[in-house]
């Protein structure tokens, strides 16, 4: 809402305070001014001339030669405007004026005839183009008549206005009028309010005898005041009002339609004019569109109505949509000499659901989507009318015609001076009180420290005990309000062992190297079954789609972290950004249904993915590129650190390189995988060799739950045995591990490989693996019998199983 | 025979000055010591002496040896040293080259932010909550006071996947879901960080997925003062000590009364100047007293028990604590700017 100081002045006194120091006082006691603007910058020796004659230049066609009277002295100026005309009062800049933008104006010639100033347009005033009336704005502005010849032009132009521009929130439509800021500042300010008139002459004849109003939905439309003016004359509407309306950023049109915009900007209440002669009827029916009926609207474009719209019909056809736009057929135009003033009472969401589903939003649609003052319905439709008799000159005809169901009581509220205090932390007495609600001009009883509230129908926003507690609160001041702390028990805080073992993951990764990135959860149909982990993919999940996307790149709720996080690994490498190591702890969105009806189930994983050199040292000659190891061992790690039992199964996953990829095992449950991108899919993303990981937080969260408390640490000494064999190069180092584990058990109590080695002296297709055994008892020194029986099974079974044999 | 003992003494003591590696006083100890080293020669000379000479030359001879002895080791000693010397001299290094590189990760910048918020309110007695991102119409409208067709439905544009169900817009529906859970009957201190979603396009300042931290205290007798000097405490401890915050009225469906808190601007003090846009002032975050009505709908009794609730953007934070300039940096991990706030 822009708010012109010069119009509101009009409504209360705001003295010698600046337009900034006003703003100030209206941003903290709760709507925010978002800026301050004036109308112009400010002009000098601008006054108004006559253009005494007028005739074309000697020596140019499209030039006028002017003698203009300026009250002091005669001027003679050249001027190109195409409207410029004798007789006309113009805009007058003179020599030694200064226009906005610091445009010197000075004595020139002009093809050898001299030119003593300028004839200035609205936008050479500094007003902007797209308010500036339409028949000024090719040329110079003519002002009517009534103006005296040199008088300054800046107050008849308005263009000393300060403009505030209010924020307001959904609360606060009572400030969509001037009338109803004009209550804010005066309880602000704490000064007197003077509202405008609504007094209207009428002629003896009765507009009952014009119109019949008919309403078949009440309760879509519980008031609507029909007025009828007649002879009215469209002209231009007077400089004062064009003024207003400029600076509350609408362009002047013609009385008629200046009239309505500037009643509904004054209340806060929509008025529609229809030209009563195109009416093709005596009567106006309001009532629920009919599916597929259509209307030809103000724009000239067809509508396609429901029956969730409310159209005004003249009996047979829909002549406007309801609060949103008339239709052209009953448009007020030039010939127009009786007008149907329309002051109606349409309830929000009727007009909100036209406004959604026509997309029109206008200044009218806007004020009863959030909802208009009930007690100004019926007066801004005499304000108006008061107004075309004064500016068009029409006769207003008596009785206006009604249908009122409309309730315009106030809501009473009751409040206890104790209770205000108990919910503030505040010591205001009753007098405090009552002297808030004295300036907010809300009605009230009191007895003693009780009060009876009876909240202003323009205050919609007031309903119950906690809307006046802020009400109080504001017009007290925040700042006066005490700093204290909850007085209740206080307990410790804490994070929850889930939440710590968040925490404890983050920093484990970071440690080891890999930096936290954060993606988006929402991601596209390429993107969306790519890299899933086994697990998930086994449970056959359906994406989840947003029904109304903003993009193709974010329709689909993420099943898998990876993708978005390859984007960013390709992001960076396409910036010349190498070794990136990067991980995101985050969710993915399960979903079983072909048609989701209840919300999916929210999987917290941690998922990385690396490429780059991992060590690059090279004067040393020590350089690693990241490989499948490299992640298996930060795997590991974290299992490690988190006292997990892990093993990885080679797994086929798609979307990663068939040769390089694997399980996740933790307790014999599949928890995620790793393994390279498939290089199709890496050439696909512009990425270099990128390694993934994928890991199902939720089950190491469970499992790390599970883990029994920690086992006494051994008295008895060990012993290191190490074994090599020879095998098919086919055969998983890992399987073989395992089995020594399965056969050592219990004394064996760690197993590792230590060394893998192919060379044609053991044969192209064997392989040599070295294991270290440690063997140890928790319950006595181990004898040497004993590890050598055990040593001797491994050997033997371990031949037998896999035909491997030990490297001499 | 003391004469030649003299002798032998002197002359060796020259050879052992003279010395220059162990190799030679080893010959040396041989030369004069050994068995057939020149004093043991002269020693065995010893029973040709009279009664009287014999304990005097004896005395003489035990002399000799000495000083010998502990010229050779003390000379031994210092080749030692020498000899170490020289090795380290080889063994020297130039420590000029780079080590060998230690690569350390790190932490999100809007994790930073979130976890100093945890840390800072679980130190005031809060605990952290978490809940879905896929939320109800219920929980993330309805419960907080936004029935179908409130008008403030429109201030967050939202990503519906049915009629039913959405992305979060808020975090608020935790606070919804946490009281529901308490049943009416318990207070309520507690804070939910979390992503949200907003059907915006993305730009320098918008972003369709973002952060947000929200807090809730329900309790007997909580008053709005109570508010003011939580977010106060938070302020200090957040922005620093010397900031002063603001409270200005504002308008969320889910608080009456609602506030925006400012705090004093620390580029300029508050005098006014930028990046506060001439007012002195920055506004942090939104809050207000729990809506009557949002209690009610979680099972408290308005009557008996009071809160406030407050929420903020670890983005808009960031943007001013660090000079973020683009939301979009916080989603697209450039390494660049992902490095620059680690250990920040
Ligand atoms: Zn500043």
């Amino acid at each position: 809402m822009l708010v012109s100081l010069n119009w509101l002045k009009n409504y209360v006194d705001i003295g010698k305070i600046s337009p900034e120091q006003l703003a100030e006082k209206v941003t903290k006691s709760g709507i925010e001014v978002e800026s301050v603007e004036y109308i112009a910058e400010k002009s000098e020796n601008v006054v108004v001339g006559y253009v005494q004659s007028c005739e074309q230049h000697p020596n140019a066609d499209k030039l006028n030669l002017c003698q203009v009277d300026t009250g002091e002295d005669t001027l003679q100026i050249i001027c190109g405007a195409p409207n410029i005309a004798q007789g006309q009062k113009v805009a007058v800049a003179k020599p030694g004026a200064v226009l906005p933008g610091n445009f010197k104006i000075k004595k020139v010639k002009l093809r050898g005839v001299e030119s003593n100033g300028m004839i200035c347009s609205l936008q050479e005033l500094g007003i902007e183009e797209k308010y500036v009336p339409k028949d000024a704005a090719d040329g110079i502005f003519v002002f009517p008549d009534d103006v005296t010849v040199g008088e300054s032009v800046e107050p008849l132009l308005n263009l000393n206005d300060a403009v505030l521009e209010f924020e307001l929130t959904p609360n606060r439509a009572d400030c969509l009028s001037m009338l109803g800021v004009s209550y804010e500042v005066a309880a602000l300010l704490d000064q007197p309010l003077q509202l405008p008139s609504e007094e209207v002459i009428s002629t003896e004849e009765s507009a009952e005898d014009y119109i019949n109003v008919e309403i078949e939905a009440k309760d879509l439309n519980p008031y609507y005041g029909a007025f009828v003016i007649k002879d009215i004359e469209i002209k231009d509407s007077p400089l004062w009002m064009k003024n207003h309306l400029i600076a509350a950023g609408i362009r002047p049109i013609n009385n008629v339609v200046d009239i309505t915009n500037f009643v509904m900007l004054e209340y806060g209440q929509p008025l529609h004019a229809f030209d009563y002669d195109q009416l093709e009827s005596d009567k106006i029916v309001v009532r629920r569109a009919a599916k597929g009926e259509t209307l030809v609207t103000l724009d000239e474009q067809e509508r396609t109505l429901s029956e969730d719209h409310l159209v005004i019909t003249n009996g047979k056809k829909p002549i406007a949509l309801a609060g949103v736009m008339g239709g052209v057929d009953t448009e007020v135009n030039e010939q127009t000499t009786t007008v149907l003033l329309e002051a109606a009472y349409f309830v929000s969401s009727t007009v909100r659901k036209a406004v959604k589903d026509t997309g029109l939003r206008s200044e009218s649609s806007t004020r009863f989507e959030k909802g208009i003052d009930p007690n100004r319905v019926r007066e801004a439709g005499l304000r108006a009318c008061q107004l075309l008799t004064q500016y068009a000159g029409g006769k207003v005809l008596s009785n206006v015609v009604e249908s009122d169901e409309l309730d315009r009581t106030e809501k009473e509220i009751k409040l206890v001076t104790q209770e205000v205090n108990k919910r503030l932390g505040t010591a205001v007495t009753a007098e405090d009180i009552a002297t808030i609600f004295r300036k907010l001009r809300f009605d009230y009883e009191q007895n003693q420290d009780e009060f009876t509230v009876y909240a202003p129908t323009r205050r919609g926003d007031i309903t119950i005990f906690e809307d006046l507690l802020e009400e109080i609160a504001r017009i007290y001041g925040y700042d006066n309000l005490p700093f204290t702390l909850p007085e209740g028990a206080s307990h410790a805080g804490a994070l929850t062992e889930t939440q710590q073992l968040k925490r404890d993951v983050k920093r484990y990764l970071q440690s080891a190297g890999l930096m936290e990135t954060i993606t988006y959860s929402l991601t596209s149909s390429s993107k969306i079954d790519q890299l899933i982990s086994p697990e998930i993919q086994a449970l056959d999940p359906k994406p989840v789609a947003l029904s109304m996307p903003m993009s193709e790149d974010h329709k689909y709720l993420r099943l898998s972290i990876l993708p978005e996080l390859l984007t960013t690994i390709s992001y960076n490498q396409a910036r010349n950004q190498t070794d990136l190591f990067y991980f995101e702890l985050g969710k993915i969105f399960v979903s079983k249904e072909e048609i989701v009806t209840s919300q999916p189930s929210e999987q917290l994983r941690v998922s990385g993915a690396l490429s780059g050199k991992w060590l690059d040292h090279p004067w040393q000659q020590e350089k690693k590129e990241v490989d499948f190891y490299v992640v298996k061992g930060i795997i590991e790690g974290l299992c490690d650190y988190l006292k997990l039992p892990v093993s990885f199964k080679k797994a086929s996953i798609p979307h990663t390189h068939p040769g390089r990829s694997a399980a996740i095992i933790i307790n014999g449950k599949e928890i995620g995988f790793l393994g390279q991108v498939h290089p199709a899919l890496q050439k696909q993303n512009g990425l270099k060799d990128t390694y993934v990981f994928d890991v199902n937080m939720e089950e190491v969260i469970a499992e790390h739950n599970a883990v029994p408390s920690y086992s006494q640490i051994p008295k008895y000494p060990s012993v290191t045995r190490d074994i090599a064999f020879i095998m098919d190069k086919q055969i998983p180092a890992g399987d073989v591990k395992q089995t020594i584990v399965d056969l050592g058990a219990p004394l064996v109590k760690q197993v590792d490989i230590f060394d893998v080695y192919q060379g044609e002296n053991i044969g192209g297709d064997k392989k040599s693996v070295a294991y270290s055994l440690v063997y140890q008892d928790p319950e006595k020194t181990l004898t040497d019998e004993e590890v050598e029986a055990s040593y001797t099974n491994i050997l033997n079974s371990v031949n037998e199983k896999y035909n491997a044999f030990v490297r001499s | 025979m003391k004469e030649q003992l003299e002798a032998i003494k002197q002359e060796a003591l020259g050879r052992i000055v003279s010395a220059e590696e162990l190799k030679e006083l080893q010959d040396i100890k041989v030369a004069y010591l050994g068995k057939k080293g020149s004093l043991t020669t002269v020693l065995r000379g010893m029973g040709k002496l009279s009664k009287e000479e014999r304990p005097v030359v004896g005395e003489l001879a035990n002399q000799v040896r000495e000083s010998i002895t502990s010229a050779l080791e003390e000379k031994g000693q210092k080749l030692e040293e020498l000899e170490l010397e020289k090795q380290l001299e080889e063994e020297a290094i130039d420590v000029t080259l780079p080590g060998r590189p230690v690569s350390v990760g790190g932490e999100h910048l809007l994790t930073k932010i979130v976890e100093e918020i945890e840390d800072l309110f679980i130190g005031m007695g809060y605990e952290v909550r978490e809940g879905p991102e896929v939320e109800t119409d219920y929980y993330n409208f309805e419960a907080l006071n936004l029935p179908k067709g409130h008008p403030a439905r429109d201030m967050q544009d939202t990503f519906y996947v049915t009629n039913e169900l959405l992305m979060r817009t808020h975090t608020s529906p935790v606070q919804a879901r946490t009281m529901k859970q308490f049943d009416g009957d318990q207070s309520v201190k507690m804070i939910c960080p979390g992503k949200v979603y907003r059907r915006d396009t993305d730009d320098a300042t918008h972003s369709h997925q973002f952060t947000q931290i929200e807090g809730l205290y329900v309790g007997k007798d909580v008053r709005m003062s109570d508010l003011k000097g939580t977010l106060d405490q938070f302020a200090k401890k957040m922005f620093g000590e010397d900031r002063e915050i603001r409270l200005r009225p504002s308008f969320f469906p889910f608080t009456e009364p609602s506030v925006e808190m400012d705090i004093s601007c620390k580029v300029c003090n508050g005098h006014g100047c930028s990046v506060c846009k001439g007012t002195g002032w920055i506004e942090i975050l939104g809050a207000g007293m729990v809506h009557p009505n949002v209690l009610e709908m979680a099972g408290y009794d308005p009557k008996v028990y009071t809160g406030f609730a407050f929420g903020m953007g670890p983005e808009r934070i960031a943007m001013l604590k660090y000079g973020v300039n683009d939301i979009r940096q916080f989603y697209t991990n450039d390494k660049r700017f992902l490095k620059q706030y680690h250990n920040a």
